[in-house]
C-alpha cells in the first residue's frame, strides 16, 4: 500500500473531506498561506480559498468561538490550536460553552466541530509549547477526545471525528508528524470508540497513546529478544473509550503497563488502571497495574534533561522486563 | 422602520409581560418553588425589547444570565419558559438549564448563559457560519457592562470586524458588573466608544427609551444584513434587583435605586403611548392585566407539569 507520513495523511483527510462536504473548513492561526505551524494544512487554501481555510488573529479563545458558533448553525468546522498549551486561553469556549450547550439545553442543539491540536515534547521548546493535556479535556462531560498514533489511523480517525455531531479534540503530536506508514488513498472511517492491538503477546500488556505507542512497539521488538512477548493496545480515542479490547488483553497476559506522555499525576493512565482494576479483568491481574507516564514537572529545555522528562523506550523495556519478570 | 400602532402596542404588552414574569419568578423563589439563583432584569425591560423588535423572527440571539427579558422579547412560550425554570420536564431544556442556561433554538435564542461575556466569542461564530452559508439571518448578541472588559471582548469584536460578520452587539449598561461601579472599571466615558476600536460603529443609547433603542439597532441590523459588518450599542440602564439572590445592595444608595426607578421604561412608554393618542388609561391597565393573567397561566401549567425521571439523568450529553 501507498505510505504517507502521518502529516500527510491528516491534510488527506482534510482534504478529502472538504471536497465531500462544502460545510466542513479550517480555521486557525497561519493555516493558510503559511500552512501551519508544522505544515499539515499547506496548499490547503490554494485549493480550497481564504473562505475555508481561514487565517486568524492570534485569538484562541476567539478560534474556539467561531467554531462553536459555526457549527451552532450548521457549519462542520476544523480549528486549529498550534501548540496544544494555547488551548488553555480557549477553554472558556470549549468547556462552558461547547461541551455543555447540547446538555443544558435539554438536547435540543449539536455542536459538531473538531479542534486539531498537537501536543508532545522532544522538539526543545520547553514548557509552554511541548504539554500534553489531553486528560482535561477527558474530564469534561460532552467533548470526545482522539489521540492517533499512526498515519493510518489519523486519518480514519479524522473523517470520523469531523462526521460526528459533538465536539472533538483531535490530539496530534508533533513527533509523529514525519512518521510513516501505510494509508490507503480513498476516503475511509475508524469508528470513535475502538481501541486496536497494535501487537500481540502473551506475557503482559502495553495500554499506551499517541507517542507511546509507537515507542511501546519498539520496546516490544527489543523484550521479544529477551522472550518477553508484549501485546501493545492503542486506545485510539480516550473517550469515549473502548474498555472491552483492554479487558481482552488483560484477560489474556495477566500484567499491565499504562504508559503516556502527560504528567503521572492527574493523567489518563490513573483513569485506565481504575478502570482495569473495577473490571472482570482484575481477576486475572498476576502483578499491580504499572503507570509510566511524564514526570510531574514542566519540560525542560534542556536536551538531555527534557528526553528523562518523558518516558522513552528504554524506560519502557525497563519497566515492561520487570513487570513480566513477576516485580513491579 | 417607525412603529405602527400595533407593534407599539405589542413592545408595551412585551415589557408588561417580562416585568410579571421576573416579579413571579422572585415571589417563586422566596417560596421555593424555583431553586439556584435568578439574575432579574427588572427596569431594563426597554432594552431587551426595543433591540429584539428590531429583529425578524428568523434572526438569531445570545442572551445573557440576565436574560429573562431577552426569551420572552424573542417570543418565547411562558408556559415552557415557566416550566423550565421550576425544573421541569417540558420545559425548554427539559429542566436541565434552568433561568441561567434557558434556550429556545426552534425561536432563534441560542441561550442564556452563565459565564459572564460567554456568548461573544460564539455569537462571532453564529455570525461566521451564517455568512459563509450566504444566509440572510443575522444575529444579535447581548452582553453586560461587566463582559466588555473580558479578553472575549476584544477577540471576539476585532474577529467580528475584519470579517464584516452579520452580528449586533448590544451592551446592556446597567451600570454595576456585581458590585463594581461602570466609573471605577472604565476609563472612558462610552462603552460605545470602543467600538472605534475595532473599526465599527458604535452609539450609546437611552436603554429606558424602548423606542430609541429599537432605532439604533435597527439601523445595525440593517448594516449587518447588507453584509456592511457589526455594530456595538450601548444601552445604558439600571437593574433595579441585586445583581443575584445574595446581593444586598452595599455598594449603592436607596436613594439611588429610587431615582433610576422614577425612570421606569414602562411607565416611560407607557405615558407615551397614551400621550400620542394610540392607547387609553384603560387599555394600557387591560394590556398589563393580560400579562399577568398569562403569567399566572404559566405557572398553572408549570406547577401541573412532570419532573424529570431519574431514568433519563444522562441523556442529551452527546449527539
Amino acid at each position: 500500500m501507498r505510505e504517507l507520513s502521518y502529516l500527510e495523511a491528516v491534510r488527506e483527510a482534510l482534504r478529502q473531506e472538504m471536497q465531500r462536504d462544502e460545510r466542513v473548513f479550517i480555521i486557525g492561526e497561519d493555516v493558510g498561506v503559511y500552512g501551519g505551524a508544522f505544515g499539515v494544512t499547506l496548499g490547503l487554501v490554494e485549493e480550497f480559498g481564504e473562505e475555508r481555510v481561514m487565517d486568524t488573529p492570534i485569538s484562541e479563545l476567539g478560534i474556539a468561538g467561531a467554531i462553536t458558533g459555526a457549527a451552532l448553525v450548521g457549519m462542520r468546522p476544523v480549528g486549529e490550536i498550534m501548540f496544544m498549551d494555547f488551548t488553555t486561553i480557549a477553554m472558556e469556549q470549549l468547556v462552558n460553552q461547547a461541551a455543555k450547550m447540547r446538555f443544558m439545553f435539554g438536547g435540543t442543539i449539536e455542536v459538531p466541530f473538531v479542534l486539531r491540536t498537537p501536543s508532545g515534547s522532544g522538539t526543545g521548546a520547553a514548557a509552554q509549547h511541548s504539554q500534553s493535556l489531553e486528560n482535561w479535556f477527558v474530564h469534561v462531560p460532552g467533548l470526545k477526545v482522539v489521540m492517533p498514533s499512526t498515519p493510518y489511523d489519523v486519518k480514519g480517525l479524522l473523517l470520523s471525528s469531523i462526521r460526528d455531531d459533538n465536539p472533538v479534540i483531535f490530539v496530534e503530536h508533533k513527533l509523529l508528524y514525519k512518521t510513516k506508514g501505510p494509508v490507503p488513498e480513498e476516503p475511509y472511517t475508524i469508528p470513535l470508540g475502538t481501541a486496536e492491538v497494535k501487537r500481540e503477546g502473551r506475557d503482559l500488556t502495553i495500554v499506551a497513546t499517541s507517542i507511546m505507542v509507537k515507542r511501546s512497539l519498539e520496546a516490544a521488538e527489543q523484550l521479544a529478544q529477551e522472550g518477553i512477548e508484549a501485546e501493545v493496545v492503542d486506545p485510539r480515542t480516550l473517550k469515549p473509550l473502548d474498555e472491552e479490547t483492554i479487558f481482552r488483553s488483560v484477560i489474556k497476559t495477566g500484567r499491565v503497563l499504562i504508559v503516556h506522555e502527560a504528567c503521572k499525576t492527574g493523567g489518563y493512565g490513573g483513569e485506565l488502571a481504575a478502570v482495569i482494576a473495577g473490571s472482570e479483568a482484575f481477576d486475572y491481574l498476576d502483578a499491580p497495574i504499572v503507570r509510566l507516564a511524564g514526570r510531574d514537572i514542566p519540560i525542560p529545555y534542556n536536551r538531555n534533561l527534557e528526553y528523562h522528562t518523558v518516558p522513552q523506550v528504554e524506560n519502557i523495556i525497563e519497566a515492561a522486563r520487570r513487570l513480566a519478570r513477576g516485580g513491579v | 422602520m417607525t412603529l405602527n400602532k400595533a407593534r407599539k402596542r405589542e413592545l408595551l404588552r412585551q415589557m408588561y409581560t417580562i416585568r410579571a414574569f421576573e416579579e413571579m419568578a422572585e415571589q417563586l423563589y422566596a417560596m421555593g418553588k424555583i431553586h439556584g439563583t435568578m439574575h432579574l432584569s427588572i427596569g431594563m425591560e426597554a432594552s431587551a425589547v426595543g433591540a429584539i423588535a428590531a429583529l425578524r423572527p428568523d434572526d438569531l440571539i445570545l442572551s445573557t444570565h440576565r436574560g429573562h427579558g431577552h426569551c420572552i422579547a424573542k417570543g418565547a412560550d411562558l408556559n415552557l419558559m415557566m416550566a423550565e425554570f421550576m425544573g421541569k420536564e417540558n420545559g425548554y431544556c427539559r429542566g436541565r438549564g434552568g433561568s441561567m442556561h434557558i434556550a429556545d433554538v426552534a425561536g432563534g435564542n441560542l441561550g442564556a448563559n452563565g459565564v459572564v461575556g460567554g456568548g461573544i466569542a460564539t455569537a462571532m461564530g453564529v455570525a461566521l457560519g451564517l455568512k459563509m452559508q450566504k444566509r440572510d439571518q443575522i444575529v444579535l448578541c447581548f452582553f453586560g457592562d461587566g463582559a466588555a472588559n473580558l479578553g472575549t471582548f476584544n477577540e471576539s469584536l476585532n474577529m467580528a470586524a475584519i470579517w464584516s460578520l452579520p452580528v449586533v452587539y448590544v451592551c446592556e449598561n446597567n451600570q454595576y458588573a456585581v458590585s463594581f461601579s461602570v466609573k471605577k472599571a472604565f476609563a472612558i466615558e462610552h462603552i460605545s466608544d470602543r467600538a472605534a476600536g475595532y473599526g465599527m460603529p458604535g452609539v450609546t443609547v437611552d436603554g429606558n427609551d424602548v423606542v430609541a433603542v429599537y432605532e439604533e439597532v435597527s439601523q445595525a441590523v440593517k448594516r449587518a444584513r447588507k453584509g456592511e459588518g457589526p455594530s456595538l450599542i450601548e444601552n445604558v440602564t439600571y437593574r433595579w434587583r441585586g445583581h443575584s439572590k445574595s446581593d444586598v445592595n452595599r455598594y449603592r444608595t436607596k436613594e439611588e435605586i429610587e431615582a433610576w426607578k422614577q425612570k421606569c421604561p414602562i411607565q416611560r412608554f407607557r405615558a407615551l403611548l397614551i400621550e400620542e393618542g394610540m392607547l387609553t388609561e384603560e387599555e394600557a391597565d387591560q394590556i398589563q392585566q393580560e400579562a399577568s393573567a398569562a403569567i399566572d397561566e404559566a405557572v398553572e401549567f408549570a406547577e401541573a407539569s412532570p419532573e424529570p425521571t431519574l431514568e433519563t439523568i444522562e441523556e442529551g450529553v452527546y449527539a
